[in-house]
């Protein structure tokens, strides 16, 4: 049997594919393969990571071109497998453009670019993206974004909250995200989005490894 | 084949802060404008478009309106359509 391939897919503009070939492979031993967003072969692969990074230059919105791309069409059809999907940073502003999760991610606050370490409540377990061994419950982890205040409405928002979607919040609210809202997943767990880069946290020597369980938990069934 | 000349305009809806309008509404006062009340910064799309009559070309606009041009989640959005 193969074994087990994460697609890290590449845009025009994406940065951090490589930070998260580089966590995956190096850290974890898991093995990865670049996906140009022109394919739409999605056969070789078993989980897929949207990276962070500026997306056709962020140009209209951020996310919004991407989401019409031919990778991204043929994502739907991975996700209904229930296979999973992990959208960091630019990669979560491209799972909301595209309807995949709920809501959408608008310009900071306070206009900043922020570029921080922030401490993280692990709100719901869904999909166990965040069950990790040491029944830690804060975690910390670098945000690098402009625009990360996530937004939605307020049924929106009470849909998430009842099927417990949320998966982290913010100790202090950096941005002016509703409900402190940092990282959701869909219903069925298997797609999460958060603005957060686990894949700068895999080691001691760039400054802390709570990352390291949320990409492990992509070779979760 | 009829030509239309679009104006799409795009705002944030009314609910969703505007941080960047509230930094000019800002800085518009600093400059000493005075009276402003609300200062909210939208998104203008100009398109040439050509179809069979205003009916189709309405249809064709509604959709990048909805697909592309705007996020509806956020945004609501108009367009004025001229026939050139």
């Amino acid at each position: 049997m193969d074994s087990f391939t994460v697609g890290v897919v590449v845009f025009p503009g994406s940065n951090c594919d490589r930070d998260v070939s580089w966590a995956l492979e190096g850290c974890l031993d898991i093995r990865t393969k670049y996906l140009w967003h022109e394919s739409s072969d999605l056969s070789d692969v078993d989980a897929i990571v949207l990276p962070g990074g500026f997306s056709y230059g962020d140009y209209l919105r951020c996310g919004a071109i991407a989401r019409f791309s031919p990778i991204i069409n043929a994502l739907d059809e991975f996700v209904k497998s229930g296979k999973r999907v992990l959208g960091i940073c630019n990669g979560f502003q491209i799972l909301t453009e595209s309807g995949f999760l709920p809501g959408a991610l608008v310009a900071n606050k306070n206009l900043n670019f922020i570029c921080d370490d922030v401490e993280l409540d692990i709100v719901s377990s869904k999909g166990g993206w965040f069950n990790n061994g040491d029944e830690k419950h804060t975690i910390k982890l670098p945000i690098a974004h402009g625009e990360g205040r996530y937004h939605c409405d307020s049924d929106t928002l009470k849909k998430l909250v009842d099927n417990e979607l949320i998966s982290l919040r913010y100790k202090n609210n950096p941005n002016g995200s509703s409900f402190d809202i940092a990282g959701i997943t869909n219903e069925k767990g298997n797609v999460l989005g958060l603005m957060p880069h686990p894949e700068r946290a895999c080691d001691e020597t760039i400054g802390g490894t709570d990352g390291l369980f949320t990409l492990k938990s992509l070779i979760l069934k | 084949m009829d030509q239309f000349a679009v104006k799409v305009f795009v705002r944030l809806r009314p609910s969703v802060l505007d941080p960047a309008g509230e930094a000019t509404k800002s800085a518009s006062i600093k400059l000493g404008a005075e009276g402003i009340k609300s200062l909210r910064i939208g998104k203008m799309i100009e398109v040439k478009i050509e179809g069979n009559g205003e009916n189709e070309v309405r249809e064709k606009i509604d959709l990048l309106c909805d697909r592309l041009f705007a996020n509806t989640v956020i945004e609501d959005y108009e367009y004025l359509l001229e026939k050139l």
